[in-house]
């Protein structure tokens, strides 16, 4: 059962999947690192001691950019009201939802994180430390969008108001996975990692309630 | 285990209107209900509640068996082919038999079609053949002739005929006549609030 569901879900939200658009949040994240250089001036040191949170700040924006289709439209098909029928809970939907979000975004977004890291001329330790950071807070920043997608699918302009509400729900992990840029700490990557096994956690229930209250709108 | 549908008083609230109250129901294994009304009068609130996909404002409802809704949506992916879309279904269903349902239904030709290419009728017979497959014992049909030509009309009510005969239970609810085996008519505008 779980397996046929994470099929059908990474089919929907994979780039050059039925979605659509797979592939956008990582141009834009490129982008973001490509236009940061243009933007203030070719001075290598400072690009090198500030690129590191360029880098977060691109991969918490682009971790906006997939929200809306992550549930609207199974939402809106009925999708979830079938599964429910036939006995599989709305947070189990959500909890495999959740995986197969991750998996569609996270990995190649690591991966983009080395050409990035390029551009930005940041040295390998700055760029392993960064890696490291968005292993741990990539989780924690797919559940927030669960949750906040599965909340706001059934309003108008519901992406816009999902966007400008994962942002103060992601600063936590913000501030500990890009933290531990400053200092040479562990602690800081180990508390982003909490924080967002934490958040993956509690976005299935959350979302799951959010699509159970939508049926009764 | 026997199928068994009850509802007892039931009354549904959306927003702050009252559509219906007082509504019972009974199916034992075999039993056919058609419940008729008007648009707007509730018919497809009152599935949603007998499926438990919407609370009741008073009254409860005991199922027994499992359940197979048919509303007006398609519940399937519109990019697939129509084969890999039913095949998630059947799929998550563990059904071993889908053949049966094409057969019947006529879908056959159709599989390799995307979903979104089909016409009105065709995707209903796609949803139709979802819920053969599911191969479940109480039949939840809203407005399930729609879009349908005669000849599938004749064809999907032979069908519940059969599915009631094998100790089936299906409740259909429908503005237009169906021929549904000794069936219970409730007129929903009876109970209207």
């Amino acid at each position: 059962m779980i397996g046929v569901l994470l099929r059908r879900d990474l089919g929907l939200l994979l780039p050059g999947g039925r979605g659509g658009g797979g592939v956008l949040p990582l141009l834009f994240f490129l982008a973001v690192a490509m236009l940061y250089p243009f933007a203030v001036g070719p001075d290598a040191q400072l690009l090198a001691r500030t690129g590191g949170g360029v880098i977060w700040v691109a991969a918490l924006l682009a971790a906006i950019l997939p929200l809306e289709k992550l549930v609207a439209g199974d939402l809106e098909a009925g999708v979830f009201d079938q599964l429910h029928l036939r006995g599989v809970s709305e947070e189990l939907a959500m909890a495999v939802r959740l995986l197969a979000h991750w998996l569609a975004f996270a990995p190649l977004l690591l991966l983009a994180t080395l050409p990035a890291a390029a551009l930005l001329g940041l040295t390998a330790e700055t760029t392993r430390t960064v890696l490291l950071g968005l292993l741990a807070g990539t989780p924690g920043l797919a559940a927030v969008g669960l949750a906040v997608a599965a909340l706001t699918a059934t309003l108008r302009g519901g992406a816009a108001l999902a966007g400008l509400m994962v942002i103060p729900l992601a600063v936590p992990i913000l501030i500990f996975g890009a933290g531990a840029l400053a200092r040479p700490d562990p602690g800081a990557l180990l508390l982003a990692g909490a924080i967002s096994l934490g958040l993956c956690a509690l976005a299935p229930f959350a979302a799951g309630a959010a699509i159970r209250a939508s049926r009764e709108g | 285990m026997q199928a068994r549908l009850v509802a007892k008083d039931i009354a549904c609230r959306r927003g702050e209107r009252l559509l219906f109250r007082g509504f019972s129901l009974a199916a034992d294994p075999g039993g056919a209900v058609h419940v008729t009304g008007a648009n707007g009068i509730g018919k497809s609130s009152l599935l949603r509640i007998l499926a438990g996909l919407l609370r009741p404002f008073t009254g409860t409802v005991e199922r027994e068996g499992a359940l197979g809704l048919v509303d007006e949506r398609l519940v399937l992916d519109t990019n697939l082919p129509l084969a890999r879309a039913l095949a998630f279904w059947e799929d998550i269903d563990g059904c071993r038999d889908p053949g049966r349902a094409l057969e019947v239904l006529q879908l056959g030709p159709l599989m390799d079609v995307p979903v979104r290419y089909l016409s009105t009728g065709q995707k209903k017979r796609a949803t139709l053949a979802r819920l053969i497959n599911r191969n479940c014992p109480i039949w939840l049909l809203d407005e399930p002739l729609n879009g349908l030509d005669s000849q599938a009309q004749k064809a999907f009510e032979a069908l519940i005929a059969l599915h009631c005969q094998g100790g089936g239970i299906a409740v259909v609810a429908s503005h237009q006549p169906i021929a549904l085996p000794a069936p219970q008519t409730l007129d929903l505008a009876e109970y209207a609030a």
